[in-house]
This record gives C-alpha cells, structure tokens and sequence, in this order.
C-alpha cells in the first residue's frame, strides 16, 4: 500500500534478507518494493517467492533515484532487487572524503 | 537509527576482519559484537555504562554495549583528581562503571576491566529511538567548569552517514589511536572505523617513540593525533623518519602550530594530511583541510593561499557554517566574528542546562574565526577568552601570532587581567629560549600591532599548562595572574 515514509524509517524484504533505512525522501505517498513485493516496515515478517528480475542489493550500499530525491542505505543484503514504481532505482556513487579520525 | 546498526553492518559484511588490537590481542568484528552484547547484558535497570581506563579491547564493546541497552556511554578522564572525578561519578549515577580503580560512590557498580567473561551470550532486542541518547561527554573544561554534553545516536549516525563510506577500507588499512576514550575524536574513531572495516590499534600511553615503533610493527596506514603529539614527533626525529606504511594522518583537537605542520609535511612528504576541526558538542568534525589543500598551500608562493595551512579548512557536506558579530550580523570574509554551524550531527544540548541551538537550529560553537573568499576558515580562538580592555574586543590570537614569531619565544599565552583604569588589560605568559628583554616584546606588540595590545604584566615560566590532549588551560594561567 503506498503510504508516506520518513527518514529514519526501517524496511524489511518480503522476499530475502534485504533491509534498508530510509535516509531521504520526498513528502509523497510511494510504494517501495523488493525482489517484486512491498517492502515491510519495521523487521521482517515470513518470506515470500521472489519475483521478476533481481540482482541482489548490497549491504552499505545507498540506493538513489536518477534525480536523487531519494536517497536508502542497505543496512542488509539480499538477493532481491528495490524498486518503486515511476522511479529508476540504482546504486549511488560514493563521494570519499578522506578519513578524519 | 542507533549507532549498534554500524557494528551489525560491519559484523555481516565483514564478521572476520580484524577490529581492534590492542599489544598481541585482537579481536574480529563478530568478536567485537559478542563482547558488546555481554556488556549490555550486564544492564539493570536503565544503568549508564561508565569507562574509566585506558584504551583497551573493552572500550569499544562498551561503547556498542550500551547502545545495544538503550544506555549512555560515558567514558571519564582518568587524569582528574579523585574529588572532580567523584563529583563526575555523582552526576552520572546509577552506572556500571568499568575501571580498575578503587572508587566508592552511591549508585556506582564497578566492574574489573579484566574480569568480564564472554561465555554467555544473551540475544536482546535493542531500541531504535532516535532522540535516544548514546554518548555522554564531559568538555574539556579549559574555560570553566566541566559541561555534559550529550550526543544523541541520529547525532552520531549523521556524522557517519555523512563522512564515511561503508567498508571502504582495504583489509590491510590500520588506524592507530593514541587519543584517549573521553575524547570524541576516540569516540567517532570506533565508529567510523567499524563503518569503513578498518583495524583500530591501539595505543594508551603515547610517546613519539612508541607511536613511531608501533607504526613500522604494526604496518599502519592512518592514524589521528592532536597537535602536541605531532610536535613531539617533529622534534623527536627532525631528520629522519622513515614510516613506508603510513599514507594518512588527521589531526585535531586544537591549533596546530603553522611551523609544526610544515615540519610535518617535509619530514613525512608521503603522508596525506587532513586537519579535522570539531567540537563534542557536534560529534566531531564539521570542517576539513584535505590533502591537496596542503600541498597547494605548502607549495603555494600566493601568501594568501599559503597561509591555508593555518585554516582548518572549509565545512563538510552536511554541515553549514555562517560567522556572525556579535549584533547577530552576518560577517563578510576576512572578517572576525562568531562561527555558528547546523546540521544534523551538531547536538548543542547539555544535562542539566538543555540545548544551546537557536530557533533555527544554528549553534554557537563559541570560537571565534573568518572566512577567507573561498570559504576557508580560520579559527583565532574561544570567544571567553577575549580580553575587553576599556570595551574594546582583544583576541589573544592576535598577540600571541605576533610575539611567537620571536626568535628567542617558544611558546607564548595572552590572557585577560584585572586592571583598574581599564577594567581588563592584556597579561602576557612568556617561554623563552634564553633571555628576553620585556622592553623588546613590548616594542614588537606596538610596531606590528597597536598600544592597545601592549601587556601591563609579562610573566616568563617554564612551560604553558596544557592538558593532555593539548588545550591551552588558559583558566590555570588567568588564576596564576589572579594570585
């Protein structure tokens, strides 16, 4: 069900032990899936079949749309892949700073 | 979000990589995390978890333990006297408190830092509360007494998130740390280290010879040190040093002296410097001078871009900084006045007093400092320690840079005293390397400053009190022209 999500929030795969947190988000109702089911708030709940095309994602990984309105961090890999309709999602680049302590 | 999600990530990606060593012992990530939840099952009762000791393979796992119970981390500084230290313990109790000193304070359990067994696992659900506090710190206290600052764990994950990327370390990266578990830069190092999977060695009691020797033995790549230990590693081995592994060093923590990071960088022209500048109260650091910042400014005959290796750089991503004066005014570049930062890592909230951010979430660092036209900052120093001759506004900074150019000065302090015409006048405490005249110093202050800035009182003294992790104690000094 598409709902409005804050940062901070918490989400667990349906379909693998994928889990991300929400780290930015437009103020709009969307529904967030993995490996073809919406993801759950919170932890896990019993897993279903994975469905459509899926390349995993990748713990410590963020997950960005093309125009970066949204921005998720893999806090658990798994082999289902996140998509929410209307968005293009993929891995984002990783800016390093150098390290400060 | 809390700060145990960073151990939990690194455990699943990384469960066997080294973590932290400390002489011969090491543990591994999992091993980190089955420590870590040991200690939070020790827990009763919403207990805080207090550190007293030294760097050792606990601290970390104290650190993640509490966060695991849904307690604060305080981590105490073991150099107090026994009567600031137990005003300390008062504030903080009821607490499990790890030490292998003799203390008796109600509602303190001390726990041997030795004696912990790691047997028995207790699998417990952890709180994910945002406005949850992590990390309780003393400050410093070089102004006044000591404040309690509190970082909340979305503090301390906005800083991470923002500044580290997950396992970016090589498996062979090693960081040493040689600053102590009650500074933050000891703190926000377990956690960016842990994020990034790079090793922790540790090293309690620093020397420039044993941080040097445990460089070449343990191969290590980066390490952060404040001021005075590189001081002392510039004037340990002027001339030679060989150190193959070491590609990073951070420093902060305090001003470096221009002359020590110049050294620095001719001694090591390998390493990649990076000055982190930061407060506790925003979780560490908010601004950087990155590597190609130095060598631009090392190499640079442009003396406005040379004088960058005494900037701490410009803020990074996720913080904004404004200097504004005193009316509240924003500040123009190379103009003096407040450094006010936001951003979701700066906490500026105290036990007992609350949170110092402004209605618009700016909070005031307290340091005074200036922009130059590319957004560089300059730090000149605490705004307590202005002196306020007949309602004019001194910065000790600025005498202070103007007789340490001195041949024959060391190392030098202005500090505000009483005085009856003027309400404050300028004290000036004086290392000298030999013999100087006062009427010599007092000449220098007029010619390259104004009469304004010229000391009714020169002391000379042996040496500046410092704490260990290199803060000027300018209260000791004001007390000492007080008495």
């Amino acid at each position: 069900m598409a709902q409005i999500y804050k940062p901070g929030v918490k989400l667990s795969s349906r379909v693998c032990k994928t889990q991300i947190m929400v780290l930015r988000i437009p103020a709009v109702e969307l529904e967030i899936f993995c490996g073809g089911s919406p993801m759950e708030v919170g932890d896990p709940v019993a897993l279903k079949e994975l469905q459509g095309e899926n390349n995993g994602t990748l713990v410590g990984k963020r997950y960005t749309d093309e125009s970066e309105t949204m921005e998720f961090l893999c806090t658990r890999g798994g082999e289902g892949s996140i998509s929410i309709s209307g968005y293009k999602i993929g891995i984002k680049a990783a800016k390093k700073l150098p390290s400060s302590d | 979000m809390n700060i145990y999600l960073i151990l939990q990530m690194a455990v699943e990606a990384m469960g066997e990589r080294e973590a932290v060593k400390l002489n011969d012992y090491s543990i591994t990530f999992s091993e980190l995390n089955n420590m870590s939840k040991s200690v939070a099952s020790l827990v009763k009762n919403k207990e805080k978890i207090g550190f007293l000791s030294e760097n050792n393979l606990l601290m970390p796992a104290a650190l993640f333990g509490a966060a695991i119970a849904g307690v604060e981390f305080v981590p105490l500084n073991y150099r107090l006297s026994k009567e600031q230290l137990n005003m300390q313990l008062k504030r903080i109790s009821p607490a499990i408190l790890f030490t292998d000193e003799d203390i008796m304070v109600e509602g303190i359990r001390t726990i041997g830092t030795n004696t912990l067994t790691f047997d028995d696992i207790i699998e417990i659900g952890y709180d994910s509360d945002d406005e949850a506090v992590a990390v309780e710190l003393f400050t410093s206290g070089t102004t006044g007494e000591p404040k309690s600052a509190v970082l909340k764990h979305k503090n301390l994950m906005a800083y991470i998130l923002g500044t580290v990327e997950f396992m970016s370390a090589e498996e062979e990266e090693s960081v040493l740390l040689s600053v102590p578990p009650y500074h933050i830069a000891g703190i926000a190092a377990v956690l960016s280290s842990s994020y990034s999977g790079r090793k922790i060695v540790q090293l309690p009691n620093f020397s420039a010879q044993a941080w040097t020797e445990l460089v070449i033995k343990e191969k290590i790549t980066n390490a952060f040190l404040v001021p005075t230990m590189l001081k002392r590693i510039v004037e340990q081995y002027s001339e030679d040093l060989s150190l193959p592994s070491l590609k990073n060093v951070a420093y902060g923590g305090g001003k470096m002296p221009r002359s020590v990071i110049e050294r620095a960088m001719k001694l090591l022209p390998n390493v990649n410097f990076t000055n982190a500048y930061g407060l506790t109260e925003t979780s560490a650091t908010i601004c950087m001078l990155g590597p190609e910042d130095h060598r631009s400014a090392f190499n640079s005959s442009d003396i406005l871009i040379k004088r960058r290796l005494s900037s701490v750089g410009r803020p990074i991503p996720s913080i904004e900084l404004i200097i504004k004066d005193d009316e509240g005014k924003i500040c123009l570049s190379e103009e003096l006045g407040n450094v006010w930062v936001r951003g979701e890592q700066v906490s500026g909230e105290y036990k007992g007093i609350g949170s110092k951010l402004d209605s618009e979430g700016w909070f005031p660092t307290k340091d005074r400092g200036f922009l130059d036209n590319d957004g560089y900052l300059f730090i000149d120093g605490r705004a307590d320690d202005i002196i306020v001759r007949g309602g004019e506004n001194i910065s000790p900074g600025e005498i202070e840079d103007v007789v340490r150019a001195h041949p024959m000065v060391e190392d030098v302090a202005a500090v505000a005293v009483k005085d009856t015409e003027w309400g404050e006048a300028v004290g000036l405490v004086i290392v000298a390397k030999c013999h100087i005249n006062d009427r010599e110093i007092i000449e220098l202050i007029k010619r390259k400053l104004r009469s304004s800035r010229v000391p009714s009182i020169i002391k000379y003294m042996d040496e500046l009190p410092y704490n260990e992790t290199g803060k000027l104690l300018r209260r000791v000094i004001r007390d000492n022209f007080a008495n």
